[in-house]
This record gives C-alpha cells, sequence and structure tokens, in this order.
C-alpha cells in the first residue's frame, strides 16, 4: 500500500476507506453470504460461523446510529481534547467507531441512537513523513 | 483425578521498583510462596510463568536463575490482563492431568507510566484523536455507557466503585495506596475519558505474585491446615459479537466463564462469599456485577448504591482495593487475586477479612479477548 505514497491527491486514513475516481468516497466492509455478518474491511473467512470464503464485499451505508461513546479528555501527546469518540451502528449493518465532531463534547449534549452521517474530511491535516495528506471519515448530526 | 489445592501463595506489595528486574521481582515472589508453603525449589517439577512486557524473554527460565536451577520444565505465558490467571490454570491442569504433583505459578509485570492502548492506525498517520479513541480508558469508557444506554446507569454509581475500592485498600498493607478517596473526590479527580476520572483507572504498578499447587496426595503429605481447594478454573475467548470489531467484548467471556466454573464447582453465585474481580476501570466492575451472576441484569447501579458488594455486605467484591487502588501489573494480577482470596479463606486476611469465608472467586480480562476465572474454598 505504501507504493501509493507517489500517487497525487490525498490518500485514505483506513483500508476501508475507499476514494474511488471521480466518484463519492464510501466505506467498504464485507458480508457473509451464509450468516450475514458484516465486517468492516475485506476479508475471506467468516469468524461468526467458520464460513470459507464466504464473505464478499460490501458497501457500508453512510447513515447510522450512535451506540455508545465517551469523552476523550487525555490523550497522547500531541492529540487535541477534549472529543467525542463514538461508536456507531450504520444502516443495513457493520459498526465503526470514529470522532464525533460538530457537536459539544458534553454528555448532556449527547444521546444515545442520535442520528449521524457518515461524512469525509481531510485528516486533522495529519500528514505522513512524506508529506502526503489524508482523507479520512467523521460522524456529524444527521443533516 | 483428585483436587488441586494452593499450599503456598503470597504476593510483594504493588509499587514502582524501577532498580530492580523482571526476574527478581518475580523472584521474590517465588520465594515468598515457597515459604508459605515450606517447600524447596528442588521440591518444584514446573514452573508455570506469567509475563506480559518481557513476553519472548524467557522469564520464567531467568526466575530459575535467581532462585535455584533445578532443570525442570518451564512454560512462559502471555494472554493480555488473564496471563498470570492463565499461568495459574496451566499449573493447576498438569496436576489435574496427573503429569505432576507439586507446581510453582509466578506472575510478574513491570509497567511504564501512562495511558495504555494502542495510538496507531495502520496507515502512515496516527488514527486516535480522529477514529475515536483506542486508549485503555476510553475503551472501558465505551463499555460503561453500553451499560448506562441499556440501565440509566450514572456517572456517580460508576464513581462509587472507585470509592469502595480504595476504601478497601486503606485495610490492604500490600496495596500501592492507603488512601481514602470520598466520592467528590472520585467525581472531580481529572477527567480521563467520560466518564472514567483518574481515580477511575486502575493503577501502573510494578508487582509480582506466585502460588505452589499440588496434587491431593501431595498435599494430605504436607498438611490441609491452611490449604485451600481449586474448586473451579475455566478460560474463556470472546465469541463473535456484531460489534466486536470497534467494541471489544469483556460480558460475553466472563459470562460463560462464570457459568462453566459455577458447573465445575456445583455452587451458585448465591454461595460464594467474596470476588476479586477485574475493576481495570471503574466503570468494568458495574458491567461484572451482573456478568458473574451477583445481580439480575439492570441491578448493578443499585447493588454498588446499597452498598452490598462492600466489605460488611452480602457480597464483598475487590476487599483488596482492586486495581483501581491495590495496582495492575497486568501480568502478575491474576495470581495477586488468588492471594487474597486465599488469604481470606484461611482468616489471615486482618482487618478487612470477610467474617467466615468459605468460597471465594477471582476474575480477570485481557482485552483480546481472555477470561480467567477461579473457585476456591477453605479446606478446614
Ligand atoms: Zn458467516
Amino acid at each position: 500500500m505504501s507504493e501509493q505514497a507517489t500517487t497525487t491527491g490525498p490518500l485514505p486514513a483506513v483500508g476501508y476507506l475507499k476514494l474511488p475516481e471521480g466518484g463519492e468516497p464510501y466505506l467498504e466492509g464485507s458480508k457473509c453470504k451464509e450468516c450475514g455478518s458484516v465486517y468492516l474491511g475485506t476479508r475471506t473467512n467468516c469468524s461468526k460461523c467458520s464460513g470459507r470464503d464466504t464473505v464478499e464485499a460490501f458497501k457500508l451505508s453512510n447513515k447510522g446510529k450512535l451506540y455508545s461513546y465517551c469523552i476523550v479528555h487525555r490523550s497522547f501527546p500531541g492529540i487535541d481534547v477534549p472529543y467525542i469518540s463514538a461508536i456507531v451502528d450504520l444502516d443495513g449493518g457493520g459498526t465503526v467507531k470514529g470522532n464525533l465532531i460538530d457537536v459539544d463534547p458534553d454528555p448532556d449534549k449527547i444521546q444515545f441512537d442520535m442520528a449521524v452521517d457518515v461524512v469525509y474530511k481531510d485528516a486533522l491535516g495529519r500528514k505522513d513523513r512524506d508529506g502526503n495528506s489524508y482523507i479520512s471519515y467523521f460522524f456529524q448530526p444527521a443533516g | 483425578m483428585g483436587d488441586v489445592y494452593v499450599m503456598g501463595v503470597d504476593m510483594i506489595k504493588f509499587g514502582r521498583f524501577p532498580e530492580q528486574t523482571v526476574p527478581q521481582l518475580g523472584a521474590t515472589a517465588a520465594m515468598m510462596a515457597l515459604d508459605d508453603a515450606g517447600l524447596k525449589m528442588q521440591d518444584m517439577q514446573a514452573l508455570f510463568c506469567g509475563n506480559l512486557g518481557q513476553a519472548s524473554g524467557m522469564v520464567g527460565q531467568r526466575i530459575l536463575k535467581e532462585i535455584g536451577q533445578t532443570g525442570i520444565g518451564v512454560v512462559n505465558c502471555a494472554n493480555a490482563c488473564a496471563t498470570g490467571a492463565t499461568a495459574f490454570r496451566q499449573g493447576w491442569m498438569s496436576i489435574k492431568a496427573d503429569v505432576h504433583d507439586v507446581v510453582l505459578c509466578v506472575g510478574v509485570e513491570q509497567m511504564g507510566r501512562g495511558l495504555l492502548g494502542g495510538a496507531g492506525g495502520g496507515s502512515g498517520i496516527p488514527s486516535e484523536g480522529m477514529l475515536g479513541s483506542g486508549t485503555m480508558p476510553s475503551v472501558f469508557a465505551e463499555a460503561g455507557l453500553e451499560h448506562t444506554r441499556k440501565y440509566g446507569t450514572t456517572f456517580e454509581q460508576f464513581a462509587k466503585v472507585s470509592v469502595k475500592n480504595h476504601h478497601h485498600s486503606t485495610m490492604n498493607p500490600k496495596a500501592m495506596y492507603q488512601i481514602e478517596t470520598p466520592l467528590d473526590t472520585v467525581m472531580n479527580a481529572e477527567m480521563i475519558s467520560y466518564p472514567n476520572t483518574k481515580l477511575m483507572c486502575s493503577v501502573n504498578v510494578d508487582g509480582a505474585a506466585a502460588a505452589v499447587l499440588v496434587s491431593e496426595k501431595k498435599a494430605k503429605e504436607l498438611g490441609m491446615a491452611r490449604a485451600v481447594k481449586v474448586r473451579a478454573s475455566v478460560l474463556t475467548s470472546d465469541p463473535y459479537q456484531d460489534r466486536d470489531l470497534v467494541m471489544p467484548d469483556v460480558n460475553t467471556c466472563t459470562r460463560m466463564a462464570a457459568e462453566q466454573a459455577y458447573e465445575m464447582a456445583g455452587v451458585g453465585a448465591d454461595d460464594i462469599d467474596l470476588i476479586e474481580l477485574h475493576d481495570c476501570f471503574a466503570t468494568a466492575e458495574i458491567l461484572h456485577y451482573e456478568n458473574l451472576g451477583l445481580c439480575k441484569d439492570g441491578e448493578a447501579g443499585r447493588l454498588i448504591d446499597d452498598g452490598e458488594v462492600a466489605l460488611g455486605g452480602r457480597i464483598p467484591v475487590n476487599v483488596s482495593g482492586g486495581l483501581l487502588s491495590k495496582g495492575h501489573p497486568l501480568g502478575a494480577t491474576g495470581i495477586a487475586n488468588i492471594y487474597e482470596v486465599s488469604t481470606h479463606l484461611r482468616g489471615e486476611a486482618g482487618d478487612r477479612q470477610v467474617e467466615g469465608a468459605r468460597l471465594g472467586m477471582t476474575h480477570v480480562i485481557g482485552l483480546g479477548s481472555a477470561c480467567g476465572l477461579h473457585i476456591l474454598e477453605k479446606v478446614n
């Protein structure tokens, strides 16, 4: 994957974030044909039913609901705090973790099951050692 | 297959010992457990050693280089925070299998300070603070708020766990801290990951604990006066859950282990007199009241409110001070829990003694996940 570092334009922050040329970004998951389990990213076998080669690529939804969260006040050096670490169940299957943005980091302002959209933005200005910029995904209250 | 007995068990006072090596810390605990059993290194037929930080460093053999290279077989194991319990269980299995009569089990860890958890993202940039948080306080905060989501458990109820365990530790000279932390002190401490404040996070300390396990035949030979019987030993991993990839499930593997342990021992949760459970964060302890069957689902908040899990209550939990105040040297914790429960069953726990304790349980969970659970019984 690191060979991509010579291409132009931002790179995806994680392998399961897809940036199709000329298309909209999306999160890629995979789904088991046998038992319907949904995973982030690609894989071949199913850890729920042990099915072999039963898992196919599956485009994850850009809409979901907040399942759980925490508000991070102390993180590693250089990481801006506070922020909301959110666990979101996507419509149609799959659970993803990410920052919940455009919401005050205050438990009174955060509701379980609140509807959120998955949005794609620059990865907070973070660059790798080759100077490449990245696109990441975030959650924001559904518009 | 006869029963297996804890014949000797001890732990060093948890603290920070940068001037000592991991094998030295383990060796100290091993010698204390041997003395407690009235046995020598020459009596040991195998060593089961748990350590995480130097998992590839042959820590067990290096302990023997400190206290006696007798040539016995050594197994080094690493299993996240269930490492010590796994070493103990491997020793138990070897006696159950009639391979050995007397074995030594050691858990040891030297910890750095600061946050635990991964900051890496797999790509060229860090993911922490962008794709949520992977720190341990955050992971367990999210697990705690899942309980809030289901049952309305409050920040204050989570905080009360820490008040209780810190209070317990004031009676435990081997705990890292012996300080009272009133509720407002806990709630107003530095917020790390809401709802876990700094006083609701386990303490990173260095520590070591060790146990000598023997067969029934050997126990009778040595005398049963202070022997503790192992009634159940269980190890589970996390079964598939839909949210696995982003939300480690600490609940299901604990529930499975509890069910198996109660069945193996032929007892129920009501029969247990004290529990040392894995309070790596205050939020986690609340979850495990229900996971271990101390109350019905949704009642854990009431349990802490009513004091049922405090010393003197219906089922005292973490009278040692728990990982929150005794400290959490990862690989040592599982055997330190065995020490605590055994000490109560022997009636030797001093001010924090759970009166009349006959049956006790120890529980650890390592993310990844591994759950180790033991039920111990007083013999005489
Ligand atoms: Zn499947």
